[in-house]
């Protein structure tokens, strides 16, 4: 009881992350900059936006080198769509500084653009759950360590590394809790 | 892909929530958009002429040639949006064929319908409309626009039209969350628009998409100037390229964006960014954009 999450700020779809939080009852702060960062915390939420803005804010902001400390030092970390770029290792196309601290390859834009962006349904760790994919990326593999959670029309959109959760979708923007309930239960 | 279209206007009107918190940017060169990407923007607008030299220029502003646009969609990795005229909805039959991100539906160029915007439920691209007020708001999203702007006043790096389209905005959704639940559809009618999108209102106050600022920004002052009065996210269009510094005055208005109630912050961004954007004043302009298209 009592945990308390950060919720990365720079830029995109945070406020909804926020609001699903809110509604399993679960305290949260927004990040913005390095001094907010310095606030205890049980577990990270980096959301969907644009993977080059988020970059660029993390370095220009001096944020990039102390999150990336604290998810190889174990902190829950759950990245949804920039979100997991942000943290893959490698990436296929356009190169730019991210935290790299999981162990898989990300496509970034797989689908192509907006007209690609699509809903679906599929399995998430066993139960099906709606799913909302806007010019998402897909996991192209995954190294030793990483279990894979979703797979959707043969690739990898949901995966787990230790303390690290990462979905290609956003669960954010569609009304069923079941990956932050999963979250929940990495930092709980 | 057989979406119904309710389907694909969730989908557009979320893709603008992943655009929240961040700075779109015109650009009329790979080399413009590559530069945006660089420092930060959250998408591009892909144009040849920016706002300001289409004020200067004078005459009949169209579309954008799609190989120019082609030519940044493959420079970036990012959305790139595109223009087209009011109520022209072949040229945004034309941006739809070459998969653009987003389209706006523009009074920076020249309107070619003054009485009906396009019909935007008919297509699978997303929209954004500028809008003055909240019923100009509401009326675009009636017709499937899946985000809005504020119109401000493109070109002139004077932000006063936008904070007064923000204000009124803002004061306008604030009026309507007090009203009683009987004098909605009186509302609605003044308005001139569905009942369903002011009960929204009413119920969230908010508009049900997403409200960026745009017109006139040309500062890191200026940009979180908008997002303290409400905006999600800002537009800026001439205020970058017409400036000294392009590179330096972008990453700053993206890092404004965030720390926008950082006052400390604001200062140490607005430092040594070289030469604003010169501008003119809304008194001394001749043609107010603003004007097109209610």
């Amino acid at each position: 009881m009592g945990k308390r999450i950060a919720v990365l700020s720079l830029q995109g779809a945070f406020a909804e992350h926020e609001k699903m939080l809110g509604e399993l009852g679960i305290a949260c702060f927004e990040v913005r900059q390095r001094k907010d960062w310095d606030q205890p915390k049980d577990g990270l939420i980096i959301p969907g936006g644009e993977s080059t803005t988020q970059s660029k804010l993390l370095v220009d902001l001096g944020l990039m080198d102390p999150i990336k400390d604290e998810i190889l030092g174990g902190l829950p970390v759950f990245g949804t769509c920039a979100g997991l770029i942000l943290l893959a290792k490698n990436m296929v196309g356009g190169p730019f500084k991210r935290l790299s601290t999981m162990n898989m390859s990300v496509r970034r834009n797989a689908y192509g653009r907006q007209l690609g962006s699509f809903h679906a349904r599929g399995s998430f760790a066993g139960q099906d759950i709606p799913m909302t994919f806007i010019r998402a990326p897909y996991i192209e593999s995954v190294g030793a360590g990483v279990e894979v959670l979703s797979v959707v029309d043969g690739h990898i959109v949901a995966a787990r590394e230790g303390n690290q959760l990462v979905t290609a979708f956003h669960p954010e923007l569609d009304d069923c809790q079941v990956v932050y309930e999963y979250f929940a239960r990495m930092f709980g | 892909m057989n979406m119904d279209n309710q389907d694909r206007q969730t989908l557009n009107r979320n893709l603008a929530q992943m655009l929240k918190g961040g700075v779109i940017m015109d650009v009329t060169t790979p080399e413009q958009a590559k530069i945006a990407e660089e420092a930060g923007a959250c998408a591009v607008m892909a144009l040849e002429h920016i706002p300001a030299d289409i004020r200067a220029a004078g005459g009949v502003s169209r579309m954008s040639d799609p190989k120019m646009i082609k030519s940044i969609q493959q420079a970036v990795s990012i959305p790139v949006m595109a223009k087209c005229r009011i109520g022209h909805f072949v040229e945004a039959q034309i941006l739809q064929a070459i998969e653009i991100d987003y389209i706006d539906e523009s009074e920076v160029l020249s309107p070619a319908d003054d009485v009906y915007h396009i019909d935007k439920t008919k297509f699978d691209v997303p929209f954004v409309c500028g809008a003055r007020d909240l019923g100009e708001a509401l009326r675009r999203i009636a017709e499937g626009a899946t985000m809005i702007r504020t119109k401000g006043e493109p070109g002139t790096g004077d932000v006063i039209q936008a904070v007064r389209h923000m204000r009124l905005m803002q004061s306008e959704i604030r009026r309507i969350v007090s009203l009683g639940e009987d004098e909605i559809f009186e509302k609605a009618k003044e308005l001139q628009v569905p009942l369903d999108l002011v009960k929204y209102v009413h119920e969230n106050g908010k508009l049900p998409v997403v409200n960026f600022a745009a017109g006139g920004i040309a500062t890191p002052a200026d940009a979180a100037l908008m997002m303290q009065l409400g905006a999600e996210g800002v537009f800026v269009g001439s205020g970058i390229f017409k400036s000294g510094n392009p590179q330096k005055r972008a990453a700053a208005i993206v890092q404004a964006v965030t720390n926008f109630r950082d006052a400390k912050k604001l200062a140490e961004l607005s430092e040594d960014l070289g030469e604003a954007m010169v501008g003119i004043n809304e008194q001394e302009i001749k043609v107010l954009m603003a004007e097109r298209g209610k």
